[in-house]
């Protein structure tokens, strides 16, 4: 396992384009973010608005490039055709995938936290100026507050579920364009059905089952009663997909020719 | 000695011709002999219409028909609206005191005092929870209409508590007139002439200097009408946007109107101004009451087009398309596949040899994408629209009517969307070369700025401005309903209201994929294949 994890390693280190993507996984988040936050207002007390949330939103664009980074984990291969070698240097295609899952969720850790920290940074600085100031009601943004914490960590495990779950759908698909575009779909057309279900009943199960509209659930800090699901048991949603597509993932790899 | 004539060897075949034709059909041939592309094709209708469908299907909610009554579903929560003369929607609903004009003639009255109160949605009494509010575009003025049936076509001139004085008519026409709010210190003078089909509107200030607001041909009028003092007052609304979705707060109305020295000229039928709920009595508390002349009106509607908002059991068309999203990334993925797949099979260099004018190949490819996706497009929003509006009938469900004309530009602009879209994953391919990458930055410039304008973590204001400059600007050309000024109503992207008209924001689209077209040429002339 640690031949399979430095082999790994060493093809996602001295391909270039890890690099490109992790930065722009890291810069579109912060950059996004805080063009949100610079978009955001607060005119008045009670405003409704959630400043750990507004802060946060460039990870909606910045997980793109992370699916992507995934995808091409896997699909990089089977275009061409080191999957084979791979495969031959290491019989055990169980442990291939699992040691290409570490390494996916190593790498967007990383770039997570980058784009996580930057967006906060970004708020704390930006929002007082957009009427989110203690006088309507809101702390500036601290990683020593509970909630915010939270939401940070979480969107940091967010971008890395997020890694998991294209690794095990490119798995399932091969073909890189499919894979990318069955994620970006699950991702994004959960909440434009959820949008468009006339009933609240079933506006909420379509944002508890979705992995992006459970799994941002994590940054909520305001309004918890009132979400369609808590934000850990979103998170957990997410966990849920990700697991589910490995294992249809490894299921597929295991019992298909290369 | 001279060495022998040598003959080159010439194929017998005829020279084959290499026009644009054969390049279109050399590219059609690509597309349709790869399987999973006409797999996508077909997936592009399925996926369009089962998410359309599902949309359809989860409208289905309960009603709740009468203060303190328990909630209901099926028939009894059936919505149903008049339709006005131009084939849409309408809310027709005021407390009218008016005689019947057979023939030519006119009305002139003098408003002195409109007054607005609110009244709590929720709760057994409506009534006792009534107090005085802001409704911006209460109404109360004279009004002439060719019958009270909900629905007919009239012509009013009316003052309003923030708008001024307004020529309204046929429920969709709107002319502003004398601006400022009406009191007993500056009433306004109204009059409406009539001749033939041909209404004019006049008000003043003074009673005595006039100015003409607006003139229209009602089609279809009778000669024998109605007309008289009318007041309504639209419902109120709050829609307060939180994470998570909207949550909305709403309930009726009233005006109250005070409005004296009415005269009329013409073949007026009776004496009295009887009072008649046209749509029905919102409030037990409408009704007109008269002393010597002058007339105290109390009203709650609305005269005007519906248009959908927050919380409207009502659906328009468009909501049954929800599903193009998903038939838009495959058609992505196909589009930027047709064009990678060249480059990964080297069969780049191939088509380039056979035909070296690079840009023309892009075009032909370009074509045919746009072509079959089209088709495709169409097929599929054409069910998606014609089942979604079967399903919601079946479940007691409203849709909007629209105009043939609105209709066609919907389904239609809605498969040259998609087409146009194919056109972009093209050229992104042709750009990046890279699969993963073009799919990627096709998804995220089309779908993911209107997953963001409808979220609620943004204002409306950017919401608008994300859906005026990014290619997700094209959706426009979906909107059905427009926004009406003279309607209060939230006209959020959230809502399906987009801020720009249809074919600008189409064209918003269209410019991006021009620019990303004119990119992809240069950049294929240029680099090595």
């Amino acid at each position: 396992m640690k031949a399979a994890l430095a082999a790994e390693w060493t093809k996602q280190r001295t391909v270039t384009v890890t690099g490109w993507l992790l930065l722009a996984a890291a810069v579109v988040t912060g950059l996004l973010s805080a063009a949100a936050a610079a978009a955001a207002r607060c005119p008045a007390a009670g405003c409704g608005g959630d400043p750990a949330r507004v802060s946060l939103a460039g990870v909606e664009a910045g997980q793109a490039a992370v699916a992507i980074l995934a995808v091409l984990a896997i699909s990089g291969e089977y275009t061409s055709g080191m999957i084979r070698t791979t495969l031959v240097a290491m019989p055990r295609r169980t442990s291939v995938l699992a040691a290409k899952a570490i390494v996916v969720a190593g790498l967007t850790l990383v770039a997570g936290a980058v784009g996580v920290a930057g967006s906060l940074l970004a708020g704390r600085l930006l929002l007082p100026g957009r009427g989110f100031t203690a006088g309507h009601g809101f702390a500036p943004l601290s990683l020593a507050d509970g909630p915010v914490l939270r939401a940070a960590a979480g969107s940091v495990l967010y971008l890395m579920l997020i890694g998991l779950l294209s690794l095990g759908v490119a798995t399932a698909v091969r073909e890189p364009a499919v894979a990318i575009g069955a994620v970006l779909a699950l991702l994004y057309l959960f909440p434009l059905v959820a949008h468009v279900a006339a009933s609240q009943q079933w506006y909420r199960h379509v944002e508890q089952a979705g992995p992006m509209t459970a799994g941002l659930a994590i940054q909520a800090t305001t309004g918890l009663p009132g979400l369609p699901i808590q934000p850990w048991a979103g998170l957990g949603v997410l966990a849920a997909w990700a697991a589910a597509a490995l294992l249809a993932g490894g299921l597929v790899l295991r019992l298909r020719d290369a | 000695m001279s060495a022998p004539a040598i003959t080159p060897y010439r194929s017998p075949q005829a020279v084959g011709r290499d026009g644009f034709a054969q390049l279109v059909r050399a590219e059609w041939t690509k597309l349709r002999t790869v399987r999973g592309w006409v797999i996508g094709l077909f997936l592009v209708v399925v996926l369009t219409d089962l998410m359309g469908l599902f949309a359809a299907g989860s409208s289905h909610t309960a009603c709740i028909t009468g203060p303190g009554r328990a909630p209901r579903t099926g028939r009894a929560c059936a919505v149903t609206m008049p339709t006005g003369p131009g084939g849409q929607a309408v809310t027709d609903n005021y407390y009218l005191a008016g005689q019947s004009l057979a023939g030519n003639g006119s009305l002139t009255a003098r408003v002195t005092s409109l007054t607005t109160e609110q009244a709590s949605g929720i709760g057994p009494n409506p009534v006792a929870s009534l107090k005085p509010g802001p409704v911006p575009w209460a109404k109360a003025g004279i009004i002439l209409t060719a019958s009270t049936r909900p629905g007919a076509a009239y012509a009013a001139v009316l003052v309003t508590p923030d708008h001024g004085v307004r020529m309204q008519y046929d429920y969709t026409g709107d002319v502003a007139g004398l601006p400022g709010r009406v009191s007993a210190a500056q009433p306004r003078w109204l009059r409406l002439t009539r001749a033939g089909a041909v209404v004019t509107g006049y008000d003043s200030a003074d009673g005595r200097h006039w100015t003409r607001v607006g003139q229209v041909r009602l089609a279809g009028l009778p000669s024998s009408v109605r007309a008289g003092l009318f007041t309504t007052a639209p419902g109120w609304q709050t829609t307060s946007s939180s994470f998570g979705g909207s949550e909305g707060d709403g309930g009726p109305s009233q005006a109250t109107a005070t409005i004296d020295q009415v005269s009329r000229s013409g073949p007026w039928a009776g004496r009295g101004w009887p009072g008649t709920a046209v749509g029905g009595a919102n409030l037990p508390t409408v009704g007109v009451h008269q002393a010597g002349g002058q007339f105290t009106i109390v009203g709650s509607g609305d005269i005007a087009p519906s248009s959908p908002s927050n919380g409207a059991r009502a659906q328009t068309i468009e909501q049954h398309l929800v599903g193009v999203f998903a038939g838009l990334i495959v058609a992505i993925v196909i589009g930027v596949m047709f064009m990678t797949a060249e480059y990964r099979r080297g069969l780049i260099r191939i088509t380039l040899a056979a035909s070296p004018g690079r840009g023309r190949v892009l075009v032909a490819k370009a074509l045919v994408a746009a072509a079959v996706m089209f088709v495709a497009g169409l097929v599929a929003v054409i069910i998606a629209v014609l089942g979604g509006i079967a399903v919601v009938h079946s479940q007691f469900g409203y849709v909007y009517p629209v105009t043939t004309l609105t209709a066609i530009r919907v389904v239609a602009g809605t498969a040259l969307l998609i087409a146009v879209v194919a056109v972009l994953a093209v050229a992104l391919g042709a750009i990046l070369r890279r699969t993963a990458a073009a799919v990627t930055v096709g998804i995220v410039a089309v779908v993911l700025p209107y997953v963001i304008g409808i979220g609620s973590v943004l204002p409306i204001g950017v919401a608008q401005w994300l859906l005026r400059v990014s290619p997700a600007a094209g959706f426009a050309i979906e909107q059905s309903i427009p926004a009406y000024s003279q309607v209060s109503n939230s006209y959020a992207p959230a809502f399906g209201y987009y801020p720009l008209a249809p074919w600008a924001g189409f064209a918003v689209l269209c410019g991006w994929v021009a620019l990303a077209f004119a990119l992809a040429v240069v950049l294929i002339r240029r680099r090595d294949a």
